[in-house]
């Protein structure tokens, strides 16, 4: 018996059942969604083949072009919130929590992962109940601090609702990079930090000089997977703004987009077709932006084994 | 120890009874398929048995499911064979999608069919208006809900006009006492359901206005539709403060507190404001706009049911329906579900006041139903959606009456052939 012909039954009996669950829940509904998208629906519900006429009309018809930018635009901003708010934020909270001498290290790092573990409906209902200009706290604490003035219904304007929902999902998910990047920070030795304080230098520059550049595929890794959990988001604006992401389609996001064109909304009736068009573009936003980072960043971080 | 075994015993027979129970012990069974779980009571305790006592032969269960799921599992069920004999009906293209899929029977020739008005039988008819496929059942009626005390309070009077609305409205508001009305933008559908489609039908003078859209004959840019337009505008200075922000369920408790003095609303508010508020409370009708002689309400079809011709029994199922074309199952239901008015031109009496109020309305002015409905939302844009839209931005204030009357005018002008000409 050769080694080969021995290993060959083996390899199919380890990936068989990986490669066959990702095949049958992943793989085909993906194919499957994107044929779904080259056909048109008629009034009795039957099918049939237009090519890519789907995405001419999504990408050219004013009625569809102009909410899909619209959702677009409203993502990249929602994106880039998260980007300079919730990462940075993460990674300060992770640089204090390393702190040598901090206490209730424990308690901290609990509360502060605390809010990802709530449901998001919870979140939106906790934030709606504060936010709210009839019975919420925050009034009474800006107004405590001098600030009553600057109070305004922030989820109900067209201006700052966007920014106040990213704020909201924010806070809810500032624990994952903070806890992915606390624990990027404890895997560097302690030869290197204590080699820096013996050459007297302190924790900032410490931290800046030297932690940071080697958590950098870490925090590669959490901006990657905030891309992806950004442009798949749905849940917190229907929780807050329903799927009709008021006011004005001002918090309406691919997502939400996504929602009322397959399901339908009220008196529109749902498109399986149309609806599997704008899924398809939302996976290929996310392909697209997926292959960026890979070609740029992926290979020029550098990985550094201990 | 042998205790425990008679009682696993008892157990064990209580559960074959159940089990033997649930099978078809009779030929004539029907099971109603519907979305209002809430009511699931109210049909298993009031309306089924009263119908036992006229037909003890045919029994009928009620078999709902969560409103949310109701049409996608509905469908599932039609295509499956296993759906009910009796299917409650949502109104509009979702009922007419499924009598042209072959799923529901034409009713034309039922007896009891003749009292209910061509304007209760239009969400259930094809749009010539010739074959009706479900029985009307429900409608609800918009109005305004006020707090008594208040009114009694500043010594004001109900207003008939518009004028005299916004004469309460700004007393209310000088007074300070009182939110003068209860309502928020922030999840839209008010300001179009009770808003536009409340007080809009005196504009558009009801069916006529809802007509002449469908025929092409009136465009949304008319005067009607900008008057009314027109009008929400003005309510944003009355609103409680930070209204943009505002829920539904918000403006509810605002008014049921005792903290607003007016509350536009469906008449379902009924049942809410019942169990909630403490003080007395009366209704009015939507204003006349100046120079109107005869109102309109919006009356708008909300539940209907119609016959499953899959069902082995459509003989029984169509002997229910003919039962509920009476009398008696208009002033049951009526009862049991205030706000929820029965669609039959019966007289009937009504036990709950402020659901009498609103259904006197029907004797005095002309019934319609939201314009958007019948039709005219078949398109993208959906002019349903963009009435919620505009009607939330023209009382945000971000959006001029005038655009947005161009805006539902451009929208629906897209898509749907009479309005391009």
């Amino acid at each position: 018996m050769t080694p080969k012909s021995a290993t060959l039954p083996l390899l199919t009996f380890f990936i068989a059942p990986a490669f066959l669950i990702y095949a049958v829940f992943s793989v085909y509904p993906l194919i499957s969604t994107m044929v779904l998208s080259t056909y048109d629906t008629d009034a009795a519900g039957g099918h049939s083949f237009i090519g890519f006429g789907n995405f001419t009309t999504l990408l050219t018809d004013d009625a569809w072009s102009g909410p899909f930018w619209n959702a677009l635009t409203n993502n990249a901003v929602f994106f880039a919130i998260h980007m300079a708010v919730q990462n940075p934020v993460g990674i300060v909270l992770a640089g204090l929590l390393s702190l040598p001498r901090l206490r209730g290290r424990h308690t901290y790092r609990t509360l502060i992962f605390l809010p990802t573990m709530l449901s998001v409906v919870i979140v939106g209902f906790i934030w709606q109940l504060i936010l709210s200009p009839l019975w919420g706290v925050s009034e009474g604490l800006l107004s405590a601090v001098g600030l009553g003035d600057w109070f305004a219904p922030w989820l109900g304007q067209e201006e700052t609702a966007l920014i106040t929902l990213s704020l909201l999902s924010v806070w809810q998910f500032v624990g994952i990079p903070m806890i992915l990047i606390y624990a990027a920070l404890l895997n560097i030795p302690e030869d290197l930090t204590e080699a820096a304080q013996v050459d007297g230098i302190g924790h900032f520059r410490i931290f800046w000089h030297i932690k940071l550049p080697l958590i950098a595929p870490t925090v590669a890794l959490v901006s990657i997977l905030t891309y992806v959990g950004n442009f798949n988001a749905f849940d917190i604006v229907y929780a807050v703004k329903g799927a009709i992401a008021g006011p004005n389609f001002a918090t309406d996001i691919l997502g939400t987009f996504f929602y009322r064109t397959f399901f339908g909304f009220q008196l529109q009736q749902g498109s399986p077709t149309m609806g599997a068009t704008v899924a398809t573009v939302m996976f290929a936003v996310i392909l697209i932006g997926v292959m960026i980072y890979l070609a740029l960043m992926q290979r020029r971080v550098q990985r550094h084994a201990f | 120890m042998a205790q425990h075994f008679r009682w696993l015993i008892n157990a064990f027979a209580v559960l074959v009874a159940s089990l033997a129970s649930c099978l078809p012990a009779h030929a004539q069974e029907l099971r109603i398929e519907s979305w209002r779980s809430d009511d699931r009571d109210i049909w298993t305790n009031i309306i089924l048995p009263a119908f036992a006592a006229h037909q003890p032969r045919i029994k009928v269960r009620f078999t709902p499911t969560a409103p949310t799921e109701y049409n996608a599992s509905l469908n599932a069920r039609l295509a499956g064979g296993t759906a009910g004999d009796l299917i409650t009906c949502r109104p509009f293209d979702a009922a007419l999608g499924l009598y042209k899929q072959g799923h529901l029977i034409a009713l034309n020739d039922l007896a009891g069919l003749e009292h209910f008005s061509a304007v209760a039988r239009s969400a259930w008819s094809t749009d010539d208006g010739t074959v009706t496929f479900c029985l009307p059942m429900a409608s609800v009626i918009h109005g305004f809900i006020y707090n008594k005390e208040a009114f009694e309070e500043l010594g004001l009077k109900v207003p008939a006009t518009e004028d005299a609305f916004f004469q309460v409205l700004e007393a209310l508001k000088k007074d300070g006492g009182y939110t003068p009305m209860a309502m928020g933008t922030s999840d839209q559908w008010e300001a179009a359901t009770m808003g536009f489609q409340n007080v809009g039908p005196n504009h558009w003078r009801g069916e006529e206005g809802r007509r002449a859209l469908i025929s092409g004959a009136a465009k949304l840019t008319d005067q009607p539709y900008v008057a009314t337009l027109r009008h929400l505008a003005r309510w944003g200075a009355y609103l409680g403060r930070g209204f943009k922000a505002q829920s539904y369920a918000d403006s509810q408790t605002l008014f049921s507190l005792g903290r607003a003095a007016i509350y536009p609303a469906g008449s379902w508010d009924i049942a809410t404001f019942r169990a909630q508020a403490p003080f007395e409370m009366g209704a009015f009708r939507p204003p006349l706009p100046q120079g109107a002689q005869d109102c309109h309400i919006s009356d708008h079809t909300d539940i209907g049911i119609g016959v499953n011709p899959a069902s082995p029994n459509v003989e029984a199922a169509r002997t229910f329906l003919q039962w509920m074309t009476t009398p008696e199952f208009a002033t049951l239901f009526a009862n049991a579900l205030p706000g929820f008015f029965p669609l039959s031109s019966h007289r009937i009496g009504l036990e709950d006041p402020l659901a009498q109020e609103f259904i006197s309305w029907r004797a005095s002015c002309k019934s319609t139903i939201r314009n958007a409905y019948q039709i005219l939302s078949r398109g993208i844009p959906n002019l349903d959606a963009e009435i919620w839209n505009v009607s939330a931005q023209v009382i945000n204030g971000t959006l001029s009456p005038e655009d947005a009357a161009a805006r539902l005018q451009a929208g629906l002008a897209k898509w749907y052939g009479p309005q391009q000409k």
